[in-house]
């Protein structure tokens, strides 16, 4: 009881100074903070859904183009807090008639859906814009500040580790488990396979909606090809593998790190920037299929099984 | 014109044909899920346009000199990135995963190492583009011709597979690969033909798509979309199957093209996928195994 609560002082210390660190720094660093917390959010609502049931999707830019260009579109006709729950609305519906066309199926049917979705929405929206309402381009002019959209990709980041946190811990997450395991077994138990991917999938996709939808007001300016951009759910995927998809914290630790050399990656070498994307993670993929977190725990355990095997034989008896 | 439509549309749909029989090779043989399939097609639909603009090469010789490139390639990435894959799945069983993980990262390579070379502008070049009289309705000859090659190639890899010995080793790893070293097949050899031999069918679609298309270096995800529609609709590795498919699907887009809106021609395919995920997961010629 003391420990929980003590976890919990801790982590509202540790949002407090990160929504207070945005006074510290400039234009330029909260734009960073911003860019992260997005991809933090990104990648664990992504290993929400895909860490522990293996499914692997491809479609993180489709939801994201989907909340930010709602957003674009309703952005003079309502007041915000509403376009916001319209987005996120719009995003449930697309995961839920993608999911239950997809999750009943062997996972590969759901991989090359989702591979080709954000492609699909992106002709569509273009097709719509250009034979309906005539422009393509659309702009955003919303009063709202980048410490705001900060504060609120941080509200929205701290909501979905906890969630992933809760799940964790519920029976959801057992059934997921199970899931993730064997799903033969899964059914033999009793657990709704479907049922259960259907609404983690459908959540995590919301939650990457209202990312797409939070930061729309950095744009100002929103056209298809921007929004639904194939290298965000390349980004993400990458985040949260190269942290663990498996961990609750796995994907913060990849989001990090990895933004920030994304960063420095296009700012230094914006011709290669894909070559050296994909290599990275072809070597991700190789090297630490199961992320950081299982490769550092994995080694703990080897250092700790070498110890005991050196101990004496006379310490192990007396225990 | 509903003939030129139809003319038109097989005329395409021999290309999605021959590019999806491709991927049935590497998915139904290699079990490998290559995402990297359609940055393949484009690859060698820009080395066909280098080899005709630089050095005047037309792209049936072109196709001659890329084929064996491209068999070397895909015999390459096959040995150097999914064998590793292949040896680690033997314990964890999840190659498909990690398959579709390790070519989703070689999409990105491929599409950098191009957008480095051609620049992102659309592409194309013109070869023999007249005007032929088909059944009353006018086909560009390069299309003509593209879809005679198309025929060609598939006819031949076709009797390959089904009258030859070889063929036969190749269509027992797809039945039954933990069965085939029973009768001395040496699958891994066979899975590394099989996916080189995917690539050139790759190769091959792209010299075509670049003699008749406008083509840019993001294309090649549609090119993916549109040949695993196919293998789906055609049923997992079913050649037969995905030569109908292909032309199956030719005739849609086209039609759709025609008469409704040439913007929706993937929203159509996409349509065709959902319905055939609904109502037979299993392919239109496959047979359920549930």
């Amino acid at each position: 009881m003391v420990r929980a609560l003590l976890a919990v002082i801790f982590f509202a210390g540790a949002l407090a100074a990160l929504a207070w660190l945005p006074t510290q720094f400039g234009a330029y660093g909260v734009g960073l903070l911003l860019g992260m917390t997005g991809y933090v959010t990104l990648a664990s609502a992504w290993a929400l859904f895909s860490g522990p049931t293996r499914y692997v999707s491809l479609a993180t830019v489709a939801f994201f183009g989907i909340g930010a260009y709602t957003v674009a579109v309703l952005s003079e006709t309502l007041p915000y807090p509403l376009i916001l729950l319209v987005a996120a609305a719009v995003g449930l519906c697309v995961a839920l008639v993608v999911g239950l066309a997809t999750l009943r199926l062997a996972g590969v049917y759901f991989v090359i859906f989702t591979f080709g979705l954000a492609e699909l929405i992106r002709q569509l929206v273009t097709w719509y814009e250009v034979n309906i309402t005539g422009t393509l381009g659309r702009y955003i002019f919303l009063p709202i500040s980048g410490e705001q959209i900060y504060w609120q990709l941080l509200a929205l980041a701290a909501v979905t580790i906890g969630l992933g946190w809760w799940i964790g811990r519920s029976r959801i997450g057992l059934a997921l488990k199970v899931i993730g395991d064997d799903e033969v077994v899964a059914a033999h138990v009793g657990i709704n396979i479907a049922r259960v991917k259907l609404a983690l999938f459908a959540v995590s996709a919301t939650i990457i909606t209202l990312v797409g939808a939070i930061q729309a007001p950095r744009w100002t300016y929103v056209e298809p090809s921007i929004v639904f951009n194939p290298t965000i759910s390349f980004l993400t995927l990458i985040m949260a593998l190269l942290g663990g998809a498996n961990r609750l914290w796995g994907p913060l630790l990849g989001a990090v790190p990895l933004f920030l050399l994304f960063e420095w990656l296009s700012a230094n070498f914006p011709n290669h920037y894909s070559i050296i994307l994909g290599l990275l993670f072809i070597a991700i993929v190789f090297v630490m299929p199961q992320g950081v977190l299982a490769m550092v725990e994995r080694g703990w355990s080897r250092v700790g099984q070498r110890g005991r095997k050196a101990e004496p034989a006379g310490t192990e008896a007396a225990q | 014109m509903p003939t030129t439509a139809i003319v038109s549309g097989l005329v395409l749909g021999g290309t999605y044909a021959l590019i999806a029989m491709g991927l049935t090779l590497q998915y139904g043989i290699s079990r490998i899920m290559n995402l990297a399939y359609g940055e393949t097609i484009i690859f060698f639909a820009f080395a066909a346009f280098l080899l005709y603009s630089a050095f005047g090469i037309n792209p049936i010789a072109g196709l001659v000199l890329l084929l064996p490139l491209a068999f070397a390639f895909g015999y390459l990435v096959y040995g150097v990135m999914m064998q590793p894959l292949v040896r680690r799945s033997a314990r964890s069983g999840n190659l498909e995963v990690d398959s579709i993980l390790a070519t989703f990262g070689l999409l990105f390579v491929i599409q950098g190492v191009m957008l480095v070379f051609f620049g992102s502008n659309y592409t194309s070049y013109n070869y023999l583009n007249v005007g032929v009289n088909v059944l009353g309705a006018t086909i560009a000859a390069n299309r003509l011709l593209a879809f005679g090659l198309a025929v060609l190639i598939g006819g031949v890899l076709y009797l390959a597979l089904t009258r030859t010995r070889w063929g036969t080793t190749i269509r027992a790893v797809a039945v039954a690969p933990q069965s085939a070293p029973l009768v001395g097949i040496d699958v891994n050899r066979t899975a590394r033909f099989a996916f080189a031999l995917g690539t050139m069918l790759a190769a091959s679609g792209g010299v075509m798509i670049s003699m008749y298309q406008t083509f840019t270096v993001s294309m090649g995800v549609i090119f993916t979309m549109k040949a695993l529609v196919v293998v789906i609709m055609g049923g997992l590795g079913n050649l037969l199957g995905a030569l109908v498919a292909g032309l199956l699907l030719g005739l849609v887009e086209t039609f759709v093209a025609t008469y409704i809106d040439p913007g929706l021609t993937l929203a159509a395919t996409y349509l065709i996928f959902l319905s055939v995920l609904l109502w037979r997961p299993a392919g239109l010629f496959g047979k359920a195994t549930r």
